[in-house]
């Protein structure tokens, strides 16, 4: 099978800027693949590109098997978008928000009610569905702009920042439909800063920086790739004194990482060493009551490559 | 061409359109101004009657234009015709400029302002179509607009001259020919000058300020007509409807040859 997403040596310039500088990789159907970076990295921008919106300066991509830079419309029609900004039309209601991207989607005339309707309850909106947009809190917003990108039931979802700025219920309701798609066997590329949400949602993740794609793989691998040995956490009853600290920074070959109220975290350890660091803990006095290791977040992922890229 | 994502582009505008209260109320106090308020204004100036056939002075040349029967009218009477169903009626041509020229401002443009763009380029819809939907929401109401207030200016014009011309007189076939072939002419031109401008330009007020550039058309056939050096017959005022419908379409063909999702998405 296709890849949904290729991209190879792809690039685009504004100006002197180079917004995505020679960017090459794959996303799988039916995958959640999570596009990581700071401000400026290039995530929107490889949208655009990927949407047929903006045309490369070099390199090209293919999507759903088609060019994007010549089959824009066709690649269009079988994709939805969740741009940064919800971008709805605040003098009209919701409901003629979604009745105009049916139609200019080419949802089928018989079809363009129901699947409004469907999806204004769908998106807890259909109390306000006859109500301006421009009176929405910014959740009610997004969700309408959620439910527009779905409206021609894409089979490719673009979502750039969907939970940005919103409250945590809303963001969690983001997450679940995000699940859902996944469920439902769609692709989704998700542009965002919430590295937690990538790493709770994303199959795999590319990370941008200055329009290069620095890293690409699962958590794991990346971790595994650039940091060293999972960290090993001791817990203990009552916060381990400093001498117990001393003990267990004494074992040869270990280091503490980190340090809080009931618990320290050690790094660079083998098997052995972790094992002989345990021991001098409860030796010194520490009171233990759980020890293991714990994989490296995304978070620490993220700032070791972005250092690496600075 | 996908007329059915046009047509959605095009509804999507006016219904936007008609929940713009400023451009509503401009549009709405022009057409009071033109079609109701001046016919009236001018039908109820105490003309001198004078004899029947004499001079009008600057205002003579004109005379030719009139129809035999309303030639051998008193001075004044002659001048109120004059005024009203010669002089004045290139100035109606402003309203479709204006509906025009608001809307297709706000095209491109205005959805960049209201940061909505982005969602529409998204949109299946082909750049030809993107374009072509929005001329089509300016030309509609700009055209209906004009075929209104003619309407309207009719009905005043001829309440208020009845008395002196001894009945009803207007539209001539000049005035109608000017309504019915040039005044969609020109609301094309608004539209097309209007949208090309709209995807070149930064903002609303700049966009509208180059469009405005436009009324100086209606300007110079103004000045033709009260100078007597272009007087608008009815061939007349086919060429000239020929002339601007040739301009549309090379303007349209233009706007749409250079139109560049692009170039508009880089800019957003």
């Amino acid at each position: 099978m296709t890849a949904a997403i290729a991209a190879d040596g792809l690039a685009r310039s504004f100006g002197p800027v180079r917004a995505v500088d020679g960017v090459s990789f794959e996303v799988g159907r039916g995958e959640v693949f999570g596009l990581l970076g700071p401000n400026g990295a290039g995530k929107t921008t490889l949208i655009r590109l990927f949407a047929g919106v903006l045309t490369p300066t070099a390199g090209s991509a293919r999507v759903l098997g088609l060019d994007p830079a010549v089959e824009g419309s066709a690649i269009r029609q079988r994709c939805g978008v969740l741009t940064e900004s919800p971008a709805v039309y605040e003098r009209l209601t919701a409901r003629q928000n979604l009745s105009f991207a049916a139609e200019v989607f080419g949802v089928p005339v018989h079809e363009v009610e129901r699947r409004v309707d469907a999806l204004l309850d769908r998106f807890s909106l259909g109390e306000r569905a006859d109500e301006p947009v421009g009176g929405f809190s910014k959740g009610m917003k997004q969700r309408l702009a959620l439910a527009r990108a779905l409206v021609h039931d894409p089979e490719l979802l673009f979502l750039d920042e969907p939970t940005a700025g919103l409250d945590p219920v809303a963001s969690r309701q983001v997450h679940e439909l995000v699940a859902g798609f996944r469920d439902e066997g769609r692709t989704v590329v998700l542009c965002t800063h919430h590295l937690v949400e990538a790493e709770d949602l994303c199959d795999r993740v590319g990370v941008l920086a200055k329009g290069q794609l620095i890293a690409l793989g699962t958590v794991r691998e990346l971790s595994d790739r650039l940091l060293a040995s999972s960290p090993v956490v001791l817990s203990f009853l009552s916060p381990p004194s400093d001498e117990v600290a001393r003990a267990v920074a004494g074992v040869a070959g270990t280091s503490i990482a980190g340090r809080s109220d009931r618990s320290l975290v050690l790094s660079a350890l083998d098997d052995e060493t972790a094992a002989r660091a345990i021991e001098a803990a409860v030796l010194s006095g520490g009171r233990l009551v759980a020890a293991g290791r714990r994989e490296h977040t995304l978070e620490e992922v993220y700032f070791a490559l972005q250092g690496e890229a600075a | 061409m996908n007329w059915r994502s046009v047509r959605a582009i095009a509804t999507k505008d006016l219904l936007e359109v008609r929940k713009n209260r400023l451009a509503i109320w401009s549009i709405f106090a022009l057409s009071c101004f033109l079609s109701v308020g001046m016919p009236l204004l001018i039908g109820l100036l105490p003309f001198d009657v004078g004899p029947a056939g004499g001079d009008l002075g600057p205002f003579e040349a004109l005379t030719s234009l009139l129809p035999p029967a309303l030639q051998d009218l008193p001075m004044g009477a002659r001048m109120v015709v004059l005024m009203l169903g010669y002089f004045l009626a290139p100035l109606f041509l402003i309203i479709p400029l204006m509906v025009a020229a608001i809307i297709g401002a706000e095209s491109f443009v205005g959805e960049k302002e209201r940061h909505t763009l982005e969602g529409l380029l998204y949109t299946p819809a082909t750049d030809l179509e993107l374009y072509a939907g929005k001329v089509l929401a300016g030309a509609v109401p700009a055209v209906l607009a004009a075929y209104l207030n003619f309407a309207a200016y009719a009905v005043v014009v001829n309440l208020v001259s009845a008395p002196l011309v001894g009945g009803f007189w207007f539209p001539t076939i000049t005035s109608l020919a000017l309504a019915v072939w040039v005044g969609p002419a020109v609301a094309l031109l608004g539209v097309a000058a209007s949208v090309l401008v709209s995807t070149r330009v930064e903002t609303f007020l700049e966009a509208n300020q180059l469009t405005g550039l436009l009324s100086l058309v209606i300007v110079a056939l103004m000045v033709g007509q009260g100078s007597g050096l272009l007087l608008l017959s009815l061939p007349v005022l086919l060429l000239v409807g020929l002339v601007l419908y040739a301009a549309d379409i090379v303007l349209i063909r233009f706007g749409a040859a250079i139109f560049s999702r692009d170039r508009l998405m880089a800019r957003a």
